[in-house]
C-alpha cells in the first residue's frame, strides 16, 4: 500500500472536478483521482448549452434565469443558492470562452445562445435563447477546454485510479483510498480537504443516457461513512432519449423548431403545455409521453413518440405561429451533427428526412451530497459542517435544482459550483492541519474487495444488476405508488442480500480486474438504489419528477421540504428534513 | 442470428503470449453493437475480459479497437456492417503500436505523452476585453477550426498510422489535429511555438499521407487534411 500526500485531492475529473482542480491547484498541492481517463468523462456527453444571461441576442436578466430555475424545480430548490447559480453563470461562461471554449458565434462575434426548455423571458413567458453553445457538443468542448488547462497547468492526475472508501478518523475526514486499477494495488491519498466529482447514478435504471461508469461511487462512499444524501427520490428522466438504447437527444432540437408527434400525427404537447409546448420542463414532457404511450397513442401502439425536426415540418409551424426564423438541411446540419450522427448509426434514421423514435430516459439526478454554496458538505440536516469534506456537480445537491432540473443547469452546476469547491478547499487548506491517518486506513475496504474477489457463490454481477434496473424501472420510475414502492424496497434489500451471500466473480487476478470493479459498483448502485426508493416512499405527494399516482398533487403544506436519508446504527435508513430557502418566489402552481 | 467474436487475449498475470479465442452468441441483433457482444462475452460467458468503455455512444472514447482489421470505437461498431445473413464472425483485438496491458486494454500513456508535448491548450498573451465580456470570434473563423475541435482522443487514428507503427516517437496524427484546433484559432497566440515544434523530426513530417487516419477517426474529421494544413503553415510560416 502506498501513501500519498496533497493539499487537496479532488475525486472525479468531469467538469466539476477538472473546474474545482483548476482553482484549488493555483494556490495548494493538489492531486485528481479518476477512474476514467479525464476526457472519458460523462460531461463530454452534454449536448445543447450551458445556460447564462447573457443577452447576446434577446434581452435577457440572470433574475428571469432564477426565476425559471426556482419554477423549473417545482420551488423546492434552495433560492439563495439558485441566484449564485444563474448570476455567477454570466461569469463563468465567460471565464470558460477567456480559456479558449469554442462556442458558436453570432454574426458580430459574441456567444451564440439558443432556445431550450424552461427557459423563458419573464415578462412575455416566450422561450428566451439563453443555452450559449459550440454545435450540439457544449459539455464536450467544456471537458476538453477544462482539461487542457489542467494540463497547462501542470496539476496532479492519477488516471485510472478507483477511489472506494473515504478515511475517517475521530469523526474528520483524513483522506481516501483508491484501487489503481492497472494493477490492482490500493493506494491512500493523505488530504487535508477533499472533494467529490464523481457524477451521477443512472445505472441504476435500464434506460438510461448515462454511461457505464455512473455507478453513483462518490455518494455510496459518504453514505456508508455517515454523510446523509438529500432528495434522492427526485431523479429525472429526459423526454428524448433514443428508443430502446437511451441515448440522449437534446432538448436544443426542440430549442431549433423540433416537436413531438404521436402516433396519430398530434403535436399533443399544445394540450399539455399550451403557452410553450415542446419547451416545457422536462418532467411535464416526460410525463405527457408517458401518458400518450398509456393511451395508446405511441407511434404504431408501441412504446414510443416522435421527434420531429425535418425542415418542412419545422418552417410549416414556425409560418403557423408568426416565427420568423425558418430553418434548412445545412443548418441542422451545422447545428445538430452530433444528434444527426447518433440516428443515423444507430437507427439508420436520417433526421433531416424522417422523425427520430424517442422515449424518457434516466437522465440525472437532481439529489445527491448535500452541500453549502461553497460546497461545504454538510453532516445533517441541521446544517453542520464536516470540516475537510467538499462535493460539486451531479453528486452533489446544493439545492439548484429541486424536484427537477431545468435543461443547461447541469453545465452552470458544475461550473459555477466545482469553481467555488475549488476556491473553498484551497481557502481551507491555508488555515488546517492534516488529520492524522488512523492505523490500516485502507484495511475495511481491502476487505471488502478481498471478499469480492474471492466470491464463489452461483449469481453474475450482471444478472443482479439487470434485476435491481427492471425492479427500480417498474416501481420507482416517471409514476409511482405506494404498493410499488414498498415492493422495490423489499426486492432491493433482498438483491443486497444476494450481493451480500451469493455474488460469482469469474476474474481473481490483480490487473485491471474490471470483474471485481463492477461488482463493487453495482454494490454502490444497490444501495443507491435503496436510498431513492426508501425517500420517494415517504414523500406522499406529487412534485417535479417525483410523481405520485396515489398522490397526485404537490403538497407545500406538509412537504415543501428536503429529504436527508442516513444509513443508521443497524444498517437501515432514517429520514429526516430541513426547509426549503425560500427567496423572492413564493411557491405557486405551475403552468407551462 | 449468431455470432462467433474471435477475441485476441492476453492477461500478464497468466499468459506468456497473446492468444485467439472464440466466443459464440445467440440472438444477436443486427443492430447490436460490437461492444454489446463484448459485454455479453464478459456478462455471460467469461468475466475475465476486460476493456476499457463508458458512454457507449461513440463521444469519450474508450473503447477504440481493431474489428476486423480496421480501426473503430466498438460502441459505433454495429453487427450488421460486418455480419450478413444468419451466421458470422468478427475479430476483435487491441489497436496496434501501443503496449497490450491486458486484452482489449492498451497502455495509453505514450499516446497523451505526445498529446501534451504540443501544447494542446489556449495560449494568449493578449488581455481579455475591458468589459469583462467574451473575446469577439467572426464565424469565419470559428469554422476554420472547427474540425478539430471534434476530437475525442481516442487514439484510433494514429494507432492505425504505419509511420506511427513504425517509429513510436512521431506525434501522430490526434497531436497534430489538436495543434491545428489552436494554430488556426484567431485568439491564441502561440501558434509559433506549435509549429516549431511539430516541424521537428517526430513532427508532421512523418505523415506519408497514407490516408488511414482519415478513414479511422469516429468522429470523421478530415485528419490527413488538417496535417496537410499544417504542413502548410510551416511551408509558408503562418497559419494565417
Amino acid at each position: 500500500m502506498k501513501v500519498h500526500q496533497f493539499d487537496a485531492v479532488i475525486v472525479g475529473a468531469g467538469g466539476a472536478g477538472l473546474m474545482a482542480a483548476l482553482h484549488a491547484s493555483r494556490e495548494v498541492k493538489t492531486a485528481v483521482i479518476s477512474k476514467l481517463y479525464p476526457t472519458r468523462s460523462h460531461t463530454g456527453t452534454a449536448q445543447g448549452g450551458i445556460g447564462a444571461a447573457l443577452g447576446n441576442l434577446e434581452e435577457d436578466r440572470w433574475e428571469w434565469h432564477a426565476f425559471d430555475t426556482v419554477k423549473g424545480s417545482d420551488y423546492l430548490a434552495d433560492q439563495d443558492a439558485v441566484d449564485v447559480l444563474c448570476k455567477e453563470a454570466i461569469d463563468a461562461v465567460i471565464e470558460l470562452e477567456h480559456m479558449g471554449l469554442p462556442f458558436d458565434r453570432t454574426p458580430d462575434g459574441k456567444i451564440s445562445q439558443r432556445r431550450f426548455g424552461g427557459h423563458t423571458n419573464n415578462e412575455t413567458k416566450q422561450p428566451v435563447p439563453r443555452a450559449c453553445h459550440a454545435a450540439d457538443r457544449t459539455g464536450h468542448m467544456i471537458l476538453q477546454t477544462l482539461y487542457q488547462q489542467c494540463v497547462k497547468n501542470n496539476v496532479n492526475f492519477f488516471d485510472e485510479y478507483h477511489a472506494v472508501d473515504l478515511i475517517m478518523n475521530q469523526g474528520r475526514p483524513a483522506g481516501i483510498v483508491a484501487v489503481e486499477i492497472g494493477t490492482g494495488e490500493l493506494h491512500v491519498f493523505h488530504a487535508k480537504a477533499i472533494l467529490f466529482a464523481t457524477g451521477g447514478w443512472g445505472k441504476v435504471w435500464q434506460i438510461t443516457s448515462n454511461a457505464h461508469t455512473l455507478t453513483g461511487d462518490g455518494n455510496a462512499i459518504l453514505f456508508r461513512r455517515g454523510v446523509p444524501m438529500e432528495d434522492m427520490e427526485f431523479f429525472q428522466f429526459h423526454p428524448t432519449g433514443i428508443y430502446r438504447l437511451g441515448i440522449l437527444i437534446t432538448e436544443g432540437v426542440r430549442g431549433e423548431g423540433g416537436v413531438l408527434i404521436n402516433g396519430q400525427g398530434e403535436r399533443f404537447m399544445e394540450r399539455y403545455a399550451p403557452s410553450i409546448k415542446d419547451l416545457a420542463s422536462r418532467d411535464v414532457i416526460s410525463r405527457a409521453i408517458y401518458l400518450e404511450i398509456q393511451e395508446g397513442r405511441g407511434i404504431k401502439g408501441k412504446g414510443y413518440v416522435h421527434l420531429d425536426v425535418r425542415p418542412e415540418t419545422v418552417n410549416k409551424i414556425f409560418e403557423q405561429e408568426g416565427d420568423p426564423r425558418r430553418i434548412d438541411r445545412h443548418y441542422i446540419e451545422s447545428k445538430l451533427p452530433d444528434i444527426l450522427d447518433f440516428c443515423r448509426t444507430y437507427l439508420g434514421v436520417d433526421p433531416v428526412t424522417e422523425p427520430m423514435p424517442i422515449q424518457p430516459t434516466a437522465h440525472y439526478g437532481m439529489g445527491g451530497i448535500p452541500t453549502d454554496v461553497n460546497g461545504a458538505v454538510l453532516a445533517d440536516e441541521k446544517d453542520a459542517l464536516l470540516p475537510g469534506l467538499f462535493a460539486a456537480g451531479e453528486c452533489a445537491c446544493v439545492s439548484v435544482h429541486g424536484a427537477n432540473r431545468l435543461g443547461t443547469n447541469s453545465l452552470v452546476d458544475l461550473v459555477v459550483f466545482g469553481r467555488r469547491g475549488g476556491k473553498a478547499m484551497a481557502e481551507f487548506c491555508k488555515q488546517a492541519d492534516f488529520v492524522p491517518l488512523p492505523e490500516n486506513p485502507a484495511g475495511e475496504v481491502a476487505a471488502e474487495m478481498e471478499r469480492i474477489r474471492t466470491a464463489s457463490g452461483s449469481t453474475r454481477v450482471a444478472q443482479l444488476r439487470e434485476k435491481m434496473q427492471e425492479v427500480m424501472s417498474k416501481y420507482v420510475g416517471v409514476f409511482r405508488e405506494e404498493a410499488g414502492m414498498k415492493q422495490a424496497v423489499e426486492d432491493i434489500r433482498q438483491l443486497k442480500q444476494v450481493f451480500k451471500t451469493n455474488l460469482c466473480i469469474d476474474d481473481k487476478g490483480k490487473v485491471f480486474n474490471t470483474d471485481l470493479l463492477e461488482a463493487w459498483e453495482l454494490g454502490c448502485l444497490l444501495d443507491i438504489a435503496e436510498m431513492t426508493a426508501v425517500s420517494a416512499l415517504a414523500r406522499t405527494e406529487s412534485r417535479g419528477a417525483h410523481s405520485r399516482e396515489d398522490h397526485p398533487k404537490r403538497d407545500d403544506q406538509n412537504w415543501l421540504k428536503h429529504t436527508f436519508a442516513f444509513l443508521n446504527s443497524r444498517g437501515d435508513i432514517d429520514l429526516r428534513f430541513r426547509p426549503v430557502n425560500i427567496g423572492r418566489y413564493q411557491p405557486k402552481e405551475r403552468v407551462y | 442470428m449468431e455470432v462467433t467474436l474471435r477475441i485476441r487475449r492476453f492477461n500478464p498475470e497468466k499468459d506468456r503470449k497473446p492468444y485467439w479465442a472464440e466466443y459464440t452468441l445467440k440472438d444477436v441483433e443486427p443492430v447490436d453493437r460490437v461492444l454489446d457482444l463484448l459485454h455479453r462475452v464478459k456478462w455471460e460467458i467469461d468475466g475475465t475480459l476486460a476493456m476499457r468503455r463508458s458512454c457507449a455512444h461513440g463521444v469519450c472514447g474508450s473503447d477504440a479497437m481493431r474489428i476486423n482489421g480496421a480501426n473503430v470505437l466498438a460502441c459505433k461498431a454495429l453487427v450488421k456492417n460486418y455480419v450478413k445473413g444468419e451466421r458470422g464472425r468478427i475479430q476483435v483485438e487491441p489497436i496496434l503500436g501501443l503496449r497490450v496491458l491486458k486484452d482489449l486494454i492498451v497502455d495509453m500513456e505514450p499516446f497523451f505523452d505526445h498529446y501534451r508535448s504540443v501544447k494542446p491548450y489556449f495560449i494568449s498573451d493578449k488581455p481579455v476585453p475591458e468589459n469583462g465580456r467574451e473575446r469577439l470570434q467572426s464565424q469565419e473563423v470559428r469554422e476554420r477550426f472547427d474540425e478539430g475541435t471534434k476530437c475525442i482522443l481516442c487514439a484510433a487514428c494514429t494507432t492505425s498510422c504505419p509511420s506511427f507503427w513504425a517509429n513510436g516517437t512521431y506525434v501522430g496524427p490526434a497531436a497534430i489535429v489538436q495543434a491545428h484546433r489552436f494554430i488556426f484559432d484567431d485568439r491564441d497566440t502561440a501558434a509559433a511555438e506549435r509549429l516549431a515544434i511539430l516541424s521537428d523530426e517526430t513532427g508532421v513530417w512523418r505523415c506519408r499521407t497514407i490516408f488511414n487516419c482519415t478513414s479511422a477517426c469516429p468522429r470523421e474529421i478530415p485528419v490527413t487534411e488538417l496535417i496537410a494544413e499544417v504542413k502548410n503553415a510551416i511551408v509558408s510560416g503562418s497559419p494565417r
